[in-house]
């Protein structure tokens, strides 16, 4: 039972043929809190995302959700269209006019460091930039819990780093249920409520880390450092 | 834009020169400034037979687009449907054009239907391939994207699968004019009273072998603009693809 648009995963079990993805995956979400999953390559954490976000079901186990939004490992923008229709993308396939969806999204525009860019084309935007308009798109969906797949796994460490602070301003100013998906642990320790680690293949969570430090955090304080030193201990 | 037409320069130059120095019967090879005065003594015969061909290629070119898009549109939304059709579709291009266009001009007569179902067969099946491999090859990730977005099949196919195939098939159909022209030429030879494939054929027999060439030139002539034509709605319709962007 989700209380208010939160996620409560139950025994979740998941195979494909022979290969168990998932086994006995059990993971609850409040609204509103930050949780990252952290493991290994290949230790089903897509997989878990899908489920919560409807795209597949479990073979067993229980999952239940408030509406959730999927924002994929790539970008995936649309490169026919400007940064802001592809910002819009949701609020066009809820049906609304373009004239509407843009104006509901300028506002996110100008607030989010994205002034100046709503006619840009996609190829004309940075890595960072083309993943803000990519959260945004996802933000304005209007779903309460946002399921992110690593979502800066394809920047490069500067503009990862910028993005992380980015993003943690952009949820202390729009708070959502948030399921991130890493293997980037730091990112994890500066960005999330409550950190899980996943097992490798068969996945499941082995350890829990709440991370009761104030925000902003900086990846190199000693508390967050010693954080990640925790979460990399689980991870061995 | 210069060195294709300094090529065809050096070409049209060589060609002057070996029909005066071989010496060779101007109604076996004409030269060049022949059959450009041909170009220009049978203009309005010429004109009035490239319009007949150019219907015939045009409207069959956009007729295969149609059809063409709309079956891959058709194939690719029902699987089912795509493995039952497509060995036929491709065992179709195996049966030569050349033994159908007779048979066609059986069934139609001599009317434009039959040059235009000879060009539509030729020419639909780049279309569906290219267009079918586009939508199949669409983002996985953009798919899903779009479920959790509660998108519809159909909000799916316009704002998403469409788009992304939209420069395969005009691809498909650059392929297609290439065909397009050999297709039309090839109907008028089976059978037709007009069109520059009817004047070559009636040409030929006549001696006027420049008037041939010149109908050839034509023809070339309409193909590459053709060619070119594509090119520019590709330009105005699919502007992300392009390689050359700052």
């Amino acid at each position: 039972m989700h209380v208010d648009g939160g996620v409560q995963l139950t025994r979740i079990h998941r195979a494909f043929g022979p290969v168990t993805a998932l086994q006995d995956l059990s993971l609850s979400v409040a609204a509103q809190e930050v949780v990252a999953v952290v493991g290994p390559s290949g230790c089903g954490k897509s997989t878990m995302l899908e489920i919560v976000c409807g795209l597949q079901s479990a073979d067993s186990g229980e999952c239940d959700s408030a509406p959730a939004v999927l924002m994929p490992q790539r970008d995936s923008l649309l490169p026919w269209l400007s940064a802001i229709d592809n910002a819009a993308l949701a609020l066009r396939v809820a049906g609304k006019r373009r004239q509407a969806a843009r104006g509901q999204a300028q506002p996110l525009f100008e607030h989010f460091g994205l002034e100046g860019f709503e006619d840009a084309r996609v190829h004309e935007l940075s890595g960072g930039m083309r993943q803000r308009v990519a959260f945004l798109r996802t933000l304005l969906s209007g779903k309460p819990v946002l399921c992110l797949d690593e979502p800066f796994g394809a920047l490069d460490a500067i503009t990862r780093g910028e993005m992380q602070t980015w993003l943690g301003d952009a949820l202390a100013e729009e708070p959502r249920t948030v399921l991130l998906v890493t293997h980037d642990v730091e990112e994890a320790c500066v960005l999330a409520d409550r950190v899980c680690v996943m097992s490798p293949r068969p996945g499941r969570i082995v350890t829990e880390l709440p991370v009761e430090l104030p925000r902003p955090r900086k990846a190199t304080s000693p508390a967050v450092v010693a954080l990640r030193e925790r979460a990399l201990e689980a991870l061995r | 834009m210069i060195a294709p037409l300094v090529l065809l320069a050096l070409f049209v130059g060589a060609w002057e020169l070996y029909t005066r120095v071989s010496s060779v019967d101007a109604f076996i090879l004409p030269a060049p400034h022949e059959v450009a005065q041909s170009l220009y003594d049978d203009r309005s015969l010429l004109l009035s037979n490239l319009s007949v061909t150019a219907q015939e290629v045009g409207l069959g070119v956009l007729l295969a687009l149609v059809i063409g898009g709309l079956l891959a549109f058709a194939l690719h939304l029902w699987p089912t449907l795509r493995r039952a059709a497509y060995p036929l579709l491709v065992s179709s291009q195996a049966v030569p054009f050349v033994i159908l266009a007779p048979l066609l001009v059986f069934w139609f007569g001599f009317s434009v239907s039959a040059k235009l179902a000879i060009v539509v067969i030729v020419c639909f099946f780049p279309v569906v391939v290219t267009t079918l491999d586009a939508l199949r090859a669409v983002d996985p990730e953009l798919l899903k994207l779009m479920r959790t977005f509660d998108a519809s099949r159909w909000q799916t196919l316009r704002m998403v699968e469409a788009p992304a195939a939209l420069p395969a098939a005009l691809s498909g159909a650059k392929i297609a004019v290439a065909v397009a022209v050999i297709g039309a030429v090839f109907a008028e030879y089976t059978g037709s009273e007009k069109g520059l494939g009817h004047l070559l054929l009636t040409s030929t027999p006549q001696l006027e072998t420049a008037r041939a060439w010149a109908a050839t030139v034509v023809l070339a002539l309409f193909a590459v603009s053709l060619f070119s034509a594509l090119g520019l709605a590709e330009r105005a319709l699919v502007p992300w693809t392009r390689k050359d962007r700052p």
